[in-house]
Formats: C-alpha cells, structure tokens, sequence
C-alpha cells in the first residue's frame, strides 16, 4: 500500500499540493497575474501608447462604459494601463529573484560544502549585507546609474539573496552529513559531481519555494523604486502608474480610480506568490501543527499521515 | 556564584559583537565613499551640470567641497578612470578627509541648501524617531496578541482570520496603502493631509501644539502598524506553537493550570526571545517604510530628506542620510544582540 506522505514525482507533488487549499490558491492568482500579462494586448480595450487628443474633462475622468476605472492625469485609460503594468511587474519580479536566487544559492552551496574559510567569509559578507538596510541601499544605487528597467532589476537582484544563501546553506550543511554523499566521497567522486549529482537534487526543492517568495519581495521593491520616481518614466508598472497619480494631482481631483487598482495589482501578485510559496515549503519541509493547549484534539499524528501494520514507505 | 570563568565568557562574547558591530559600520563607510565614486552619478558633475557656471567658478566650488584632490593614493578619479600619483601624501586624499572628517562627525555640505548635513539630519532624525517609534510600539503589542491568540486557538476560524488577514498585511505596499489612508482619511475623516503641523498656525500654549502634532501623527501610524502587525504575528504565531508543544507545557497542564496561565507564565516568556532578533532585524525595513510613509505624508524626517536628496542629486546629504540610516540599523542589531544575551543566560556562556 503506497502511503499519502510519499512525494514522488510530479504527480505526488500535485497529490499534496491539491492538499494545501492556500498555496492552491495563491498558484491560481498568480497563473492569473500571468496570463493578464500574457494576453494585454487583447483583453487591453485600449493601447496604452497611442496618442489621445485630450481635452479638460477627459482628464481624470471617472469609470464611464468607455472607460470602464476612468482616465489617469494623461487621459489615458487606466485599466488598459493597469493590465499593461502587469507586464513590467512580472518581468521585473521574475528576473531580479533569478539573480537572487543564483548568487544565494551559489553563495550557499559554496558554503556549505567547502566550508572552513571560505564558509566563514562568505556567511560574514552574508551577515553584513543582511544588516544594511536594502531599500535605501537600492535607491543610491539606481540614483547614481542610469534609471533604467534594466538597472532597477540588477540592482534588486543583487541586494536580495542573503534570505536565499543561509536557506541553502543549512540545507547543504544537513545533506553533507548524509549516507549517500560520504559514500560517494569514499569512493572517490570529485566535488563538483557530489554537488551535481546528489546535493542539488536535494536543495533544488526548497530553492523552488524560495524563489517564488523572494519574488514577491522583488516586485514590492520594484513597486517602491518606481513609485520613488526612481524607474525609466517610459515604462509603464503598477508603481509608476501610482507615482504618476500621487505626484500629478489625483488625490486632489479625487481619483480613486487612478490609485486603486495598480495598488490591487500588486497586493494580488505578491499575496498569491506568498501564500504559493509558504504552501510549496509546507509540503517540501512539513511541520506537524499542533500543539498541547489546541481546542478538541490530541497531539498525535495526523490521520493521513498514520501507517498500517506491516506497510512499506517509500522514503525519498 | 557566578564563577570568573563565566564572566570571562560574557566579557568575549560581548567584545565579539562590538568588534563585529564596528567591521560592518567601517564596512559601510568604505561603501559609502567608494560607491559615490565609482558609479557614473559622480558627485562633481552632477552637482556642477549648471551650464551658466564659467570654468573658474567651477574650479572654485570642486576646491570648496574637496573635489579637486586625488579620490585615493594612485587614483585621482575613479570614474573615469585616472592612474593618478602612488606616492601623493595619504592625508591629502579625499578618502582621509572624508574619514578624518566623519571621526569628527562631520558629514559635508549640503549642495542643496549650503548647510552642514549633520545640522539638517539633526534636526529631522527627532521626527522619524517619534513616528518610528510610535509605529513599532504598536504593531509589535498588536501582533503579539494577535500571534499569541491565533496559536492557542490553532485551526480555528479566529486562527484562520489572523492568519490570512497577516498575510495580506503583510502583501500591502506601504506607499500604496498609506496613500489610500490618506485619501480616505483627508476627505472622510478631516484628517491633515500631511506634514508635522498645521502651516501658518499660530498655538495658545504648547499642549495645543502637541495636539496639532497628535493629528499630524493618527495616519503615519495606522500606515506604520498595519504594515509591521502582519509579520509579527506570523513569527510570534509560529514561535508560539513551538513552545507550546513542548513537554514542559504538557506537565503544566497535567498539574491543573489554566489555559490562560500557562499561557502568560510558560509560553510567552520562552517566545519571547525570537521575537526580540526579530524586531531588531526588522529595523532596516522600518528604515525602508520610514522613508515611504514620510514620502506619502510630507513627514519632515530622515526618510524625506534621504529622498528629497536624491531627487536634487544632493550627494552629500543622500551619503550622509545614508550613512545615518545604516548605522542606527547596525547599532539596533547590536542592541537586541546584547538584550538577548541579558535575556537567554545560554547564549552568554556560549
């Protein structure tokens, strides 16, 4: 009899992911997110780049059938805008957690499997970086270069990889020791094929849930960057819609519709990449929540997770 | 009785912090003077970009701020590049002054307004202490409660709520939601739409002014909480269920306490300790979320400067609020790490 705690394969990992309602959940909103940005040009009813002749009421015009959240300070409409943001959000949040995610894991595996010096040091520069606050770090940053898409990501990318570096640097620690890998060692294979062919297959996993949270912090940064005015002002993301509106005058004029829905839109991304991510580390690195005081149940093991007499567990 | 061995512990672990504290504040400063010489936003060009200037009162304003001295022995420019003399006197070099001046605590002038940074920095780093602190207090004693009930009541609709609402905080951009207060709170509510105090008001006695400042203050602080109660009742909720799961809790129930006492006696002293490191880490984003919140809110503090600087390319003052920003940072961390050691008698004796 197979038991339900086994993850193998994809389909066990479909299995427990089914399981966990929220990181369902989140995957959805963020397939969503996706496919917004995947589809702008034909669910946008407007191209956010063709010109407009303006005159003074279409300026901050309230939701009309026209347009259905108004008009912005240009004239332009905002939910087209808003669907055309999603694109820069995305991109940014993917590429700049990719530099993260490599330089930490990088960083960590070093780490963790060379150790003595070198752990030392790099888990000192890893301390360090972690104490110097990121966000004013990043704006002297993007200030004294070119305020650029692609700056704004380097910058994020490389200022968010410390969380990222101790993760994989316990999880390299606790593989080391293992059966298999002193094996492997004793019988002579080279480091970077222990790294290769039995660490990564075991620290990917919990890189995966990492990533998907470390991007949701990339587009809050990149939000603030750009709402900061920090971000090229020809491109259009959630945070430039909003740094636009607040500094030319829609709280003034009232213009809800030009401050909501950017704002949404990157609650709605971060808050499904973070409910995904924290379902993806439950499953990888499951812990049993409860304890003594809980109302109406005992301490012991869940129901699903009880073996019969006499059952084989596949353990991976 | 303490015995001299333990004492002897104490001594090097806290001489550790200290000496580990002091490398990363000299860390900084190494950054902060190479990083605005490096990059291309090089601070003699960019302060100087007015094309009115004539070469000669260029020349005069690069030797009034220093500028015309090499960077560092064998550099005269970093960006661009220039191999400049090895052999030119160490104490004449940008680098020595600037350190030799920051030793004196002197931060430069400001392009911007003519005036030392450190008097400007002065007088709004009051400011974002008040908001700051006003800020944490609450959201750490909300989210703590918060925390505390949700992990006794685990799995309950009351545990699910705190949660997914945590959650959602925790998602919130703080411009953005400051933002939506501020719009909410000027129309609907009368509150001001920014700022320390009334402008052009004129104060009967300085209770009143203090008022004016209470006003000024309700939504920074409802930003401030909102943004920070998430977090701390993601961590105190798993903190919690943590030592409540332990056997020393299992004996107080078996002996017949209440829930309520066990609660407050045995568990919240044992989670207490995580949370102390992680307020002090949250300090750098109270940094970052200062300088958002006092943006949205043209609160006159630290946050507002660092940003008005950089608009104006005032490198100077952006270097020194900086500078400021990430040594209050490192010094908080260095606090919780002497506040834990006097908390958790383990960690002393290493």
């Amino acid at each position: 009899m197979q038991s339900q705690i086994t993850v193998s394969g994809f389909g066990g990992f479909w299995a427990n992911l089914k399981q966990n309602s929220m990181g369902v959940f989140g995957l959805i909103m963020v397939l969503m997110a996706i496919g917004m940005a995947l589809l702008a040009p034909w669910l946008a009813p407007y191209d956010p780049n063709a010109p407009v002749k303006v005159t003074i009421d279409d300026i901050y015009a309230p939701p009309s059938p026209e347009h259905w959240l108004g008009t912005d300070d240009a004239a332009k409409d905002v939910l087209s805008n808003f669907i055309y943001g999603s694109r820069v959000s995305l991109t940014v949040g993917f590429f700049a957690s990719f530099i993260s995610i490599f330089i930490g894991g990088a960083i960590g595996i070093m780490a963790g499997f060379l150790g003595g010096r070198v752990e030392n040091g790099l888990m000192r520069l890893t301390d360090i970086m972690l104490v110097i606050p990121d966000l004013p770090l990043a704006v002297v940053l993007v200030a004294l270069t070119k305020p650029s898409l692609l700056n704004i990501i380097f910058v994020i990318g490389i200022l968010g990889w410390t969380g990222t570096a101790r993760l994989v640097r316990s999880q390299t620690l606790s593989v080391k020791e293992r059966k298999f890998v002193l094996r492997a060692k004793a019988i002579g294979a080279g480091q970077f094929y222990i790294i290769r062919r039995h660490l990564l297959p075991l620290v990917l996993p919990l890189m995966v849930a990492n990533t998907v949270l470390v991007i949701s912090l990339a587009i809050l940064n990149e939000s603030t960057l750009s709402f900061l005015g920090l971000s090229d002002p020809t491109t259009l993301s959630w945070g430039q819609m909003l740094n636009f509106a607040f500094t030319r005058g829609a709280m003034s004029a009232g213009a809800w519709w030009a401050l909501v829905p950017p704002g949404f839109g990157i609650v709605w991304v971060v808050l499904g990449c973070t409910l995904f991510g924290h379902g993806l580390e439950q499953i990888l690195n499951p812990r049993l929540e409860t304890h003594h005081l809980a109302v109406g149940e005992e301490m012991v093991a869940r129901e699903d997770s009880r073996m019969t007499p006499g059952e084989i567990v596949e353990l991976t | 009785m303490i015995s001299g061995d333990k004492i002897l512990m104490n001594y090097r672990y806290l001489l550790n912090k200290f000496a580990w504290a002091l490398l990363t504040i000299i860390f900084v400063i190494v950054l902060n003077f190479f990083l605005f010489r490096v990059l291309p936003g090089d601070p003699a060009r960019a302060g100087l970009r007015d094309p009115r200037l004539t070469v000669e009162a260029q020349e005069a304003i690069r030797a009034r701020f220093g500028l015309d001295k090499p960077v560092i022995n064998c550099f005269d420019s970093l960006n661009p590049l220039k191999i400049g003399n090895c052999a030119v006197n160490p104490l004449e070099t940008q680098f020595f002054i600037y350190v030799s001046n920051l030793l004196r605590g002197e931060l430069g002038i400001s392009y911007h307004s003519n005036r030392p940074v450190v008097d400007i920095l002065g007088e709004r780093l009051w400011n974002t202490i008040l908001l700051v602190s006003a800020g944490q207090i609450l959201s750490i004693v909300i989210g703590i409660s918060l925390g505390v009930v949700a992990a006794w009541k685990l799995r309950t609709m009351i545990d699910y709520g705190a949660l997914v609402s945590s959650l959602v905080a925790w998602s919130l951009p703080t411009f953005w939601l400051g933002i939506i207060l501020l719009f909410i709170g000027s129309r609907y509510f009368g509150l001001p739409i920014g700022g320390k105090m009334t402008p052009g008001a004129h104060f009967e006695s300085t209770w009143e002014q203090w008022k004016d400042i209470a006003r000024h203050l309700i939504l920074p602080t409802i930003t401030f909480t909102i943004i920070f109660i998430g977090e701390y009742m993601l961590i105190m909720r798993s903190t919690m269920v943590d030592v409540l799961s332990e056997d020393f809790i299992l004996t107080a129930k078996a002996k017949g306490l209440h829930s309520i006492q066990i609660l407050k006696d045995h568990a919240l002293r044992n989670s207490m300790l995580p949370m102390v490191t992680i307020i002090a880490l949250n300090l750098g984003f109270t940094v970052a979320g200062a300088i958002q919140i006092e943006t949205v809110f043209s609160w006159p503090g630290l946050g507002q400067v660092f940003f008005e600087a950089v608009g104006r390319r005032d490198y100077p003052m952006l270097q020194g609020a900086f500078l400021i920003l990430a040594i209050s940072v490192i010094f908080a961390n260095l606090a919780a790490d002497l506040l834990y050691s006097y908390l958790d008698p383990r960690v002393r004796a290493g």
